[in-house]
């Protein structure tokens, strides 16, 4: 069993953080530089992180697998981020935001770490201002807001459809001034390969050079994973086609705690499978759920214009189910939704395919094409060139899509795992958002992890090993080099007929078939069964031509896939352990008569910690009970 | 649809890079471009042979990873998009395609289509951002910015840094990309402060990296994927003519086409 301390701090829930800071133990500026810190990933969280240490005055040295920190996924975020400012005198308070985080995530999160958030939450804006992240104004100069599903209030802060841009930029603009400045090191196109931990603690990382093959080993007082999600298991995702489940699952392998790994988000707007080859699946921002509306035709297989469908013969389906939230639900609500009409036989696509309309007829009335064009133009663009459908004459069709993991490396308060040294922030830890996450909370706490927990808890950690160095030649290191070359040169060698993508697209098909927007016990023993024949044939049969020596994408596709397999395996034990619905996790045995989902809080009410108990040996769980002080149970409902 | 590619094969910098010619079959006119590359690189791996080497991640145009010059334009065909947006669909059943790397004496290439662009990190680098620490920062709405700024440096800060306005430029310069950083910050008040030393430093750099001058093509305009106006570019010659008279101690970088 793996020891637990999640260190909540005592004391009433507006009070844990401050009273924390009060508390840790910090390291003086004139020592940081003895600290080296290595980052893993430089998307929000990674790049927040990795500047604000810097500017602090730790040594960091920094990583990512793109050519360049700014190209890190968190870069595709569109809609916006959210903060409690109440700049709207709409009623938004940070307990709000707190609860809707806690409530949106049907309560399976951290109550102490979601209030946080919610408290730092603005703290985000103000930062991101003083980079100059050009955030949308008023007329009269103010920061415009936005709402988004699963709340009540306009609280979301947005650049045009670009803001994870506008924000990454910030934070790495902020890392090249640290490279000026000479406390940070970037290395691109390098690949983290394994962890090396020393007496129980994490001393360094094996990482890949991709232009040159070669593999380095860098030692390090504190490890920070920052690798984003792992929704790529599903092949068609809307993620960056390289994101990958690497980092976290080559830590877990040795020895951190993996929690939650069955909660994934399926997005509700995304462009639906084309049904020929695709790499990856577009999303359409969320945020088009706020003026478009949601709609099948009430007759099966209606196959007339949607533009000649009148009102009565339409079914608003969310709006008539869910008066109060109406299209704007939560995304798990909506997804589920979409996937019941389509499973009812209302597919706009009739036999072709799974999609719904979402259309933009009412506001393009009431607003004008000005305005709408205003909020959405490039979505409406890059609709239009994906699909040569022109949303301004006809509805969007639109289908979940998998999105974002809410599972992830279990971390304590602090944002520790529970191997001592190794850290995980953003989308790489299971945290905030229990069973699914809130739509423009993402981004906010990734730069909560990096920009304002993570500088001021890692003290905590580093002041009592102050001047305790791991040489560079420590055998443990030259193990671990000699171990990641043994598994390229294994992978290089079985020289079969089958492609890692091919693989890759094999197993994504499983996992959404039984793994996806509902599951079945049923189907998740089929899908573990399926997985393990996948394994073999994936050792057995796998096919990368040329060398190791040099660029190798299709080496890069077979180690990320070797790890899918695994964590895939996982993702399902999780499912089927977790015997109730909620969130997003839909057991279809547990459902209401109306669909809605049943948790069983009794049981459930907890995060799974699974521990890796070496190759082939089943995973062994533990359990961190869950509090729900703060914020009563209650069923939710958006009726 | 069928397709004849022509593809620029090199397996490394120092070795001889040369076209070599494929067919790929079946491919529908909804895929993209970089989907239908996809389909070949599977067809290669089948074949045991070495897949086409190129940058992209997030396929829809933001990241600024995907990199090639189709038949002779930066990002191919299309207008405002990048390689991974263009579909198959804007080229004829059995139409021959070149397909080339960006080339500049500032993107050294690594392996067939990829290329090297850490020049551009070093010109951030060198001046391409506001100077702030982490932690409690003012009010944002104390300093109000009108709208139309807000706007206006948000069309600067669109820019996704894929290069191709280098790539397209006759001489290989990179005034575009510099001058749209420089003028996202610049536009904004929070980027006052620093912006004389920004200015003399990320031009300075600009011209340590090897990039070549600007002499008004514009083709940098065009070939933009996300519209980024050379109008910048102007408003940084300005900015930097001001920025040397100012800070005659900054005087380091000449801009060579003044
Ligand atoms: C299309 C889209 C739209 C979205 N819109 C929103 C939105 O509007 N609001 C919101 O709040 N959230 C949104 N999200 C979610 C949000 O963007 C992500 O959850 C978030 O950006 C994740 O950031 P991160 O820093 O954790 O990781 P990422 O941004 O995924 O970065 C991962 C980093 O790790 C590096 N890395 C990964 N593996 C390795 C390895 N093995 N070795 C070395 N480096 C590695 C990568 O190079 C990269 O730098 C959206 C997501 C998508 C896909
Ligand atoms: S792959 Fe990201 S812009 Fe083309």
């Amino acid at each position: 069993m793996i020891e637990l301390n999640p260190r909540i701090p005592d004391g009433a829930i507006e009070d844990k953080w401050e009273k924390h800071l009060e508390h840790i133990k910090l390291v003086g500026p004139n020592n940081r530089r003895k600290y080296d810190i290595i980052v893993v990933g430089t998307g929000l969280a990674g790049a927040s992180a990795a500047s604000s240490l810097a500017s602090q005055g730790y040594n960091v040295n920094c990583f990512c697998y793109q050519d360049t920190p700014r190209r890190a996924h968190s870069i595709a975020a569109q809609g916006g981020i959210n903060a409690a400012k109440n700049y709207r005198d709409d009623g938004d308070t940070v307990y709000r935001l707190f609860y809707d985080t806690q409530k949106g995530g049907d309560f399976r999160s951290r109550e102490a770490n979601v209030y946080r958030l919610a408290q730092l939450s603005r703290n985000i804006i103000d930062q991101a201002v003083a980079q100059g992240v050009p955030f949308a104004r008023e007329y009269g100069g103010m920061l415009a807001n936005r709402s988004f599903g699963g709340v009540l209030v306009s609280r979301t802060f947005y650049c045009r459809g670009q803001t994870g841009q506008q924000l990454l930029l910030g934070a790495y603009q902020s890392m090249q001034r640290c490279v000026y400045d000479g406390t940070l090191t970037m290395h691109s196109r390098t690949e983290l390969q394994d962890i090396v931990v020393i007496d129980g603690r994490a001393r360094g990382i094996i990482v890949r050079d991709l232009v040159t093959g070669e593999i380095r080993s860098h030692t390090a007082d504190a490890v920070v994973l920052a690798t984003g999600g792992y929704v790529n298991v599903y092949f068609h995702s809307t993620n960056a086609i390289n994101s990958n489940a690497t980092a976290i699952w080559r830590a877990h392998r040795r020895g951190a705690g993996f929690g939650n790994p069955c909660m994934v988000q399926i997005h509700p707007t995304c462009i639906p499978n084309s049904g020929n080859f695709q790499c990856k699946l577009t999303l359409m921002s969320e945020s088009l759920r706020n003026d478009g509306r949601v709609w099948v035709p009430r007759k099966k297989g209606d196959d007339r214009d949607p533009r000649d469908i009148p009102e009565e013969d339409r079914y608003y389906y969310l709006e008539e189910r869910y008066p109060s939230f109406g299209n704007l639900v939560p995304r798990d609500v909506a997804s589920r939704n979409a996937k019941i009409v389509c499973d009812d036989g209302f597919s706009v696509l009739g036999d072709a395919g799974r999609a719904v309309y979402l259309d933009f007829r009412d506001a393009l009335e009431r607003e004008g094409r000005q305005v709408i064009s205003e909020r959405y133009g490039n979505l409406f663009a890059m609709y239009n060139d994906i699909t040569a459908d022109d949303p301004y004459q006809t509805p969007f069709r639109i289908y979940p899509a998998p999105h974002y993991s809410m599972g992830g490396l279990w971390v304590d308060y602090n944002l520790m795992t529970n191997i001592p040294g190794l850290y995980a922030i953003g989308e790489a830890n299971f945290s905030d958002h229990g069973a699914n996450r809130l739509g423009a909370s993402s981004m906010m706490q990734c730069l909560a992890d990096g920009y304002f927990i993570l500088p001021q808890t890692i003290g905590d950690y580093l002041h009592d090993i102050f001047q305790d160095k791991i040489p560079e030649d420590h055998p443990a290191f030259a193990e671990h080099r000699a171990h990641v070359q043994e598994r390229i040169d294994h992978l290089m060698g079985i020289q079969g007929t089958r492609s890692p993508m091919s693989l890759h697209e094999e197993l994504g098909q499983v996992m959404w078939e039984h793994c996806g927007m509902a599951r079945t016990g049923e189907g998740l023993k089929k899908a573990i069964s399926h997985i393990e024949s996948l394994k073999e044939t994936f050792r057995k049969d796998l096919l990368i031509p040329g060398t190791a020596a040099g660029p190798n994408q299709a080496l890069e596709r077979a180690g990320r896939v070797a790890d899918f397999l695994e964590l895939a395996d996982l993702m399902c034990h999780d499912a089927l352990h977790r015997d109730e619905s909620c969130g997003c996790h839909f057991r279809e045995e547990h459902q209401t008569d109306d669909g809605e989902v049943v948790r069983n809080d009794e049981k459930f009410g907890n995060v799974s910690i699974w521990e890796w108990k070496g190759e082939d040996q089943p995973h062994e769980l533990t359990e961190e009970p869950l509090e729900f002080k703060a914020l009563p149970l209650m069923t939710r409902s958006y009726k | 649809m069928k397709y004849t590619l022509h593809i620029w094969r090199q397996e490394s910098p120092s070795a001889k890079g040369d076209f070599v010619s494929y067919i790929v079959d079946d491919i529908s006119p909804d895929s993209s471009f970089l989907e239908m590359m996809d389909l070949l690189n599977e067809q290669l791996i089948a074949k045991g042979e070495d897949p086409v080497t190129f940058d992209s991640d997030c396929r829809e145009g933001i990241c600024g990873s995907c990199s090639m010059v189709i038949d002779g334009r930066a990002h191919g065909p299309g207008h405002g998009c990048t390689t991974c947006e263009v579909r198959m669909r804007s080229f004829r059943d059995g139409d021959h395609i070149y397909i080339e790397p960006f080339r500049s004496a500032a993107f050294p290439l690594i392996k067939d289509l990829m290329v090297d662009r850490s020049a551009f990190d070093r010109i951030i680098e060198s001046g391409g951002y506001v100077t702030v620490h982490s932690g409690p920062k003012p009010e944002p709405n104390s300093l109000p910015i009108p709208h139309a700024v807000a706007e206006h440096a948000m069309d600067a800060a669109e820019c996704i840094g894929c290069g191709a306005c280098v790539a397209a430029c006759p001489n290989g310069a990179a005034m575009l990309f510099t001058s749209a950083k420089i003028s996202h910050l610049g536009l904004l008040p929070q980027g006052e402060p620093e912006h004389d030393t920004r200015v003399v430093g990320m031009v300075h750099q600009m011209e340590q990296e090897g990039f070549g001058a600007c002499t008004n093509h514009a083709e940098c305009q065009d070939a933009c994927p996300k519209g980024i106006s050379i109008s910048f570019i102007s408003r940084m010659n300005r900015a930097f003519a001001k920025a040397t008279l100012r800070e005659p101690d900054q005087r380091r970088g000449t801009m060579s086409n003044q």
